[in-house]
């Protein structure tokens, strides 16, 4: 399965992006191999919307689990319904960030980290 | 004449200006369009009375028809729209109506159906006939019910029209098509700074404007000498005064009180008609 973590870089030594809807890319990736591919995030500059529009560009893009910092209701509510798994509430740099999702040790999210507009105040 | 009263900046003296020239003058309809915060029957205290409500068409998804391929969440510019593998979700908060979903749809499986999202009142005070847009919480978009209101103009009245604040689709919704419009503004950099902008807006739009400096006398010179080099006529300034501030507060036009200030604002209405 892979894996769509919102980035602050294009490798895997950038960090989480704490923004789902609003991070520059998502660096979509099989933990197995590591073997990785970056996705500029469209949704970063939408005026409106951007966590729904960012939700289907990982849905388009295969992943079964998403990690990042934060994720509000709406995008919550689109990956719920394609059945991806969410990882909020993560931080640090991606390198060590998959090897902590490999040892089984990030919690899947049950509900939305934020309120809506959470990325626009950064 | 329609003379729309607009800022960048909130807070200005939009409102102020629009209700002291009301009332200086014969004959006045007054179109409240800051539907997202009227407030300008607090000075005319007008008795208020409900004459329409606003809907806007919202699309409704035949989810039987519906084959989920997505046309209409890639179109969707609002991203209003979300299509998985699944279902179809529709976000109405971020719909702006525009009716696109339903022209890219290849299954026929939009239909359209009605959402409430204002409501326009009115009422008539010393002969000031008010007419105010508001918008319902929790909705976002605002022009339709500015576009209703404006609908409701008579061209034969002298027609002033309180714009909302910023410079973005409200704003040009109730400015354009006006005969003159007076951008209100305040001697900060803040000021200025959304002053700028909605010159560019206004003169895109084509409609002649003029300044209106309020809170005038705190020293700082750059919207005069903005409005110099631009070739901006500064129509009226209206001092940074206690009195002025104590008035408003109590809900009072101050151009009431004081006769000289109501020759100001005729005076003000007057160089306009040269202007045009």
């Amino acid at each position: 399965m892979k894996v769509a973590i919102s980035a602050t870089g294009n490798d895997l030594n950038a960090f989480v992006d704490p923004r789902f809807g609003r991070c520059p890319f998502f660096i979509l990736i099989d933990p197995e191999n590591m073997e990785y591919e970056v996705i500029r995030n469209e949704a970063s500059q939408s005026m409106g919307g951007a966590g729904i529009k960012a939700a289907q560009t990982v849905i388009k893009s295969g992943a079964g689990a998403v990690i990042t910092g934060n994720m509000g209701p709406n995008a919550f509510a689109v990956l719920k319904a394609e059945g991806v798994k969410i990882y909020a509430g993560v931080s640090g740099k991606i390198k060590d960030v998959i090897q902590q999702f490999k040892e089984g040790k990030l919690k899947e999210s049950e509900s939305a980290s934020v309120e809506r507009h959470f990325g626009m105040r950064k | 004449m329609i003379l729309s009263i607009a800022s960048g900046k909130g807070g200005t003296g939009k409102t102020t200006v629009a209700v002291n020239l009301a009332i200086s003058l014969e004959d006045v309809q007054l179109l409240d369009c800051d539907v997202e915060e009227p407030n300008a029957n607090i000075f005319v205290k007008a008795d208020l009375k409900r004459i329409e409500t606003i809907y806007r068409e919202v699309p409704d998804f035949d989810l039987e028809k519906c084959n989920l391929c997505g046309a209409c969440a890639d179109f969707c510019a609002y991203n209003a729209i979300a299509v998985t593998s699944k279902k179809l979700i529709f976000f109405p908060e971020l719909c702006h109506s525009c009716g696109g979903c339903g022209l890219v749809c290849r299954e026929n499986a939009i239909r359209w159906r009605r959402k409430e999202i204002g409501e326009i009142y009115r009422g008539c005070k010393d002969g000031i006939e008010i007419y105010q847009g508001k918008l319902k919480v929790g909705e976002s978009i605002p022009i339709p019910v500015i576009r209703r209101m404006k609908e409701l103009i008579d061209r034969s009245k002298n027609v002033i029209i309180d714009s909302p604040p910023g410079a973005g689709c409200p704003f040009i919704e109730s400015v354009k098509g006006s005969d003159f419009c007076l951008l209100v503004t305040e001697p900060t950099p803040f000021g200025l700074y959304d002053l700028k902008i909605a010159v560019e807006v206004v003169r895109k739009l084509k409609v002649p404007f003029g300044v209106v400096v309020n809170k005038d006398g705190g020293g700082y010179k750059e919207v005069d000498l903005f409005c110099r080099s631009e070739g901006i006529p500064i129509l009226l300034r209206i001092p940074h005064s206690e009195e002025i501030a104590r008035l408003y507060s109590l809900g009072v036009p101050f151009s009431s009180q004081k006769r000289r200030w109501k020759e100001e604002f005729e005076r003000l209405f007057e160089s306009i008609e040269d202007l045009r």
